[in-house]
C-alpha cells in the first residue's frame, strides 16, 4: 500500500486567479469566423466593424449593468438615452454644417466632440430626473420597475417624436471621416477607426476610475454588498444617483455613436438597441462592467460575422449566443459575488 | 469605565410582520467589552442591526453618547464612530484586502493614505493580512476573512465596535488568535460590544454581560459574576453552555 498523500501546507499561499477565460472568447471567436469567411481582407472589415458595434454597445451598456448591480434596478428606460443622444447629434451636427462639410478632419473631429458634449450632458440631466421621478418611486419592486421604466421609454420616444418628427433623419459621416482607408488589401471604414479609438478611451477611462478611485471601489463593493458599504459610513444612495447620471450620460455619447455608424436615426432606435445592451448585459454577468465588456465584443464580432455569412440568421445569432453563454456559465462570463 | 457609550432603552423591532425585539434594554460601559450571550433565535443579532439602523426600532430609544439615534440611517449611524463587523463578514469578495482596508478608511483616499503605524499595528494582530494584502478577498480562507473583517472595524480609531460572532466556525487556533487580538484592543480603551455563542470566548474576554432571550434582556451583570455562578448559568444558558464548558 502506498504511503497516503502528505497533506498540503496548511497556510498555502493562494494563487491569484484571473479569470481569462471567457476574454479568450473573443480572439477565438474571430479565429472561428476566418476560414468561414474566407477571404483575409473581407474578415479583416468584419473584424473591425464588429470591434466598433462591441465598443459602442459597451459605452451603452456599462452603465446599465452597474446600474442593477448597485441597487437591483432594471431600467428597461435605458434606451431612451440613446435615442436622445442620437437626435441631439442630428441638431448638433446639422447646426455645424460647416464644420462637417470641411475636408479637414480636426473640423470634423471638433464638430462630433461637441454633439458627444451636448449629447452627454442632456443625457446625463434627462438621466437625473428620470431617477428621481421614475425610479425612485419604485425601489426593490422589480414588476413595477419593469412596467414603469418600460412606459418611461415609451413616453420618451413619443417625446422624441414631437420634438424631432417621427421620420427618419440622416446623420451623415462629417466630409473627411467619409469612406474607407485600405490597410493591405482590407478596407476599414474610417469611422470605424474613430470608434475604436473612442470605444477603447471609454473603456480605459471607466476601468481607471473603477480600479483606481475611491468612487470606484465603493461602486465595485456596492454592487456586492450594499449593505455593508452603508455599514462603513457611505450615502450609497448618492453613489447610485452619481452611477445612473454617468451612464444615463455614456448611453448619450454611445447614442451618437450608435447613430454615425448606421448613418440615419430614426426615434425608435433606442428599443433596437436595447435588445443588443440587455443580451450584452446577461451575457457578461449582471453587474459586471468587465463582463459587459466582453459581452459587447462577441456581440458586435457574431453580429457582423453573422450578417456577412448568413443574414436570415443574423437576428437570431445573438439570442443564440446568449443561451449557449448561459448553457456555460449560467450567471454569466463574469459572475458578481453577491454575498 | 465611566458611564454608559451606548444605551437600549425599550427598544422594539419588527421585521415584517414579524415581532423580534420586545422591549430591549441594554448598557454598554465605556471603555469595556460587553458580552451579548443568549440561544439561536433570541434576537442578539436584531439588536446589533437595530442599533446600526439596518432594522428600524419601531418603539424605544437608541441613546449613543447621550443622543438618540434611532431614526438615523446607517451611514450616518457609522459617522458616529460605530464600527460593525456583521455575522456573515460582510468582506467584499471580489476587492482585494488592500482594497477592503481602504474603503473602511474613511479619511483614506486610496491605500496609500492609511495610517502607516496603525496598519503595521493590525498586520501585528493578524499577520495573515500582510501575507495576503494584494489577494482577492475571496480567497481567504474562512478565519483570514473574519481577521479581514475585524481589522476592517479598526483600521481607523472608533468610538464603539459591534461585532457578531467573531468565532463562528473558525478552528481552535484562529479563536486564539482572535482573543489576543482582542485583548489588545481592549488596551487600547475601544468599547466592544460583541454577540458570541462561545462561552468560553466570552468569559475569557468580557467585563460585562447581558443574556437575551425571546427578544428580551433577561440577565445583565458583571461576567465574573455570572461565571462565577454555576447555577445561574444552568439557568440562563442552558445546555447550550455546558457543551462548551
Amino acid at each position: 500500500m502506498e504511503a497516503p498523500a502528505v497533506a498540503p501546507a496548511p497556510e498555502a499561499l493562494p494563487k491569484v486567479r484571473t479569470d481569462l477565460l471567457p476574454l479568450l472568447l473573443v480572439p477565438l471567436l474571430a479565429l472561428a469566423a476566418a476560414p468561414l469567411v474566407g477571404s483575409f481582407p473581407t474578415w479583416v472589415t468584419l473584424t473591425v466593424a464588429g470591434i466598433a458595434m462591441g465598443l459602442i454597445i459597451f459605452i451603452i451598456a456599462s452603465g446599465l449593468t452597474l446600474v442593477f448591480g448597485l441597487m437591483d434596478v432594471l431600467n428597461f428606460g435605458h434606451g431612451v438615452f440613446i435615442a436622445l443622444g442620437a437626435f441631439l447629434a442630428t441638431t448638433v451636427l446639422g447646426g455645424m454644417a460647416d464644420w462637417t462639410a470641411s475636408q479637414s478632419l480636426a473640423a470634423n473631429l471638433a464638430a462630433i466632440f461637441a454633439a458627444m458634449a451636448v449629447a452627454m450632458a442632456v443625457a446625463g440631466a434627462v438621466g437625473m430626473a428620470f431617477e428621481r421621478v421614475i425610479i425612485r418611486p419604485v425601489y426593490g419592486q422589480h414588476l413595477k420597475q419593469i412596467l414603469i421604466t418600460m412606459g418611461g421609454m415609451i413616453v420618451g420616444e413619443e417625446l422624441i417624436k414631437v420634438i424631432w418628427g417621427p421620420q427618419a433623419i440622416p446623420l451623415p459621416l462629417p466630409a473627411a471621416l467619409r469612406g474607407a482607408i485600405l490597410i493591405g488589401d482590407a478596407a476599414v471604414e474610417k469611422y470605424r477607426i474613430v470608434a475604436v479609438v473612442i470605444g477603447l478611451a471609454v473603456f480605459a477611462a471607466i476601468f481607471w476610475v473603477l480600479s483606481r478611485t475611491k468612487a470606484g471601489l465603493l461602486i465595485r463593493a456596492g454592487v456586492q454588498d450594499r449593505e455593508m458599504v452603508e455599514a462603513l459610513g457611505y450615502r450609497i444612495r448618492r453613489l447610485f444617483v452619481g452611477v445612473f447620471v454617468a451612464g444615463s450620460a455614456l448611453a448619450g455619447l454611445g447614442g451618437v455613436m450608435w447613430g454615425l455608424y448606421q448613418q440615419s436615426v430614426i426615434p425608435q432606435i433606442g428599443a433596437q438597441v436595447n435588445i443588443l445592451i440587455f443580451i450584452v448585459i446577461i451575457i457578461g454577468g449582471l453587474g459586471s462592467a468587465g463582463g459587459s465588456f466582453v459581452g459587447a465584443l462577441l456581440v458586435g464580432l457574431l453580429a457582423n460575422y453573422a450578417g456577412f455569412l448568413a443574414p436570415k440568421v443574423a437576428l437570431f445569432s445573438n439570442i443564440l449566443l446568449m443561451v449557449l453563454v448561459l448553457l456555460w456559465r449560467p450567471q454569466g462570463l463574469y459572475p458578481v459575488a453577491k454575498r | 469605565m465611566s458611564g454608559a457609550l451606548l444605551a437600549l432603552e425599550g427598544v422594539h423591532t419588527h421585521i415584517g410582520a414579524y415581532h423580534i425585539l420586545h422591549g430591549v434594554h441594554l448598557t454598554v460601559p465605556r471603555g469595556g467589552l460587553t458580552v451579548l450571550l443568549g440561544r439561536n433565535g433570541a434576537g442578539k443579532t436584531t439588536t446589533l442591526r437595530t442599533i446600526m439602523g439596518l432594522w428600524r426600532a419601531s418603539h424605544g430609544r437608541v441613546l449613543f453618547e447621550g443622543a438618540d439615534i434611532a431614526a438615523r440611517a446607517t451611514p450616518e449611524v457609522a459617522r458616529l464612530g460605530i464600527a460593525y463587523v456583521p455575522e456573515n463578514m460582510g468582506v467584499f469578495s471580489d476587492l482585494t484586502v488592500e482594497e477592503n482596508m481602504a474603503l473602511a478608511a474613511r479619511g483614506a483616499r486610496r491605500a496609500a493614505e492609511i495610517d502607516r503605524a496603525r496598519l503595521e499595528w493590525i498586520f501585528g494582530l493578524f499577520p495573515a493580512l500582510r501575507k495576503f494584502w494584494l489577494h482577492p478577498a475571496g480567497l481567504l480562507s474562512g478565519g483570514q476573512k473574519q481577521m479581514l473583517a475585524v481589522a476592517r472595524a479598526i483600521v481607523e480609531p472608533r468610538k464603539l465596535l459591534i461585532v457578531d460572532e467573531p468565532t463562528k466556525g473558525l478552528a481552535p487556533a484562529i479563536v486564539q488568535n482572535m482573543v489576543s487580538a482582542f485583548r489588545e484592543l481592549k488596551r487600547t480603551e475601544t468599547t466592544i460590544l460583541l454577540v458570541e455563542q462561545n462561552f468560553h470566548f466570552a468569559r475569557a474576554l468580557g467585563d460585562t454581560v447581558a443574556v437575551m432571550d425571546d427578544g428580551r434582556v433577561v440577565h445583565a451583570g458583571t461576567m465574573a459574576a455570572l461565571a462565577g455562578d454555576e447555577a445561574l448559568q444552568q439557568r440562563l444558558l442552558g445546555l447550550a453552555l455546558a457543551a462548551h464548558h
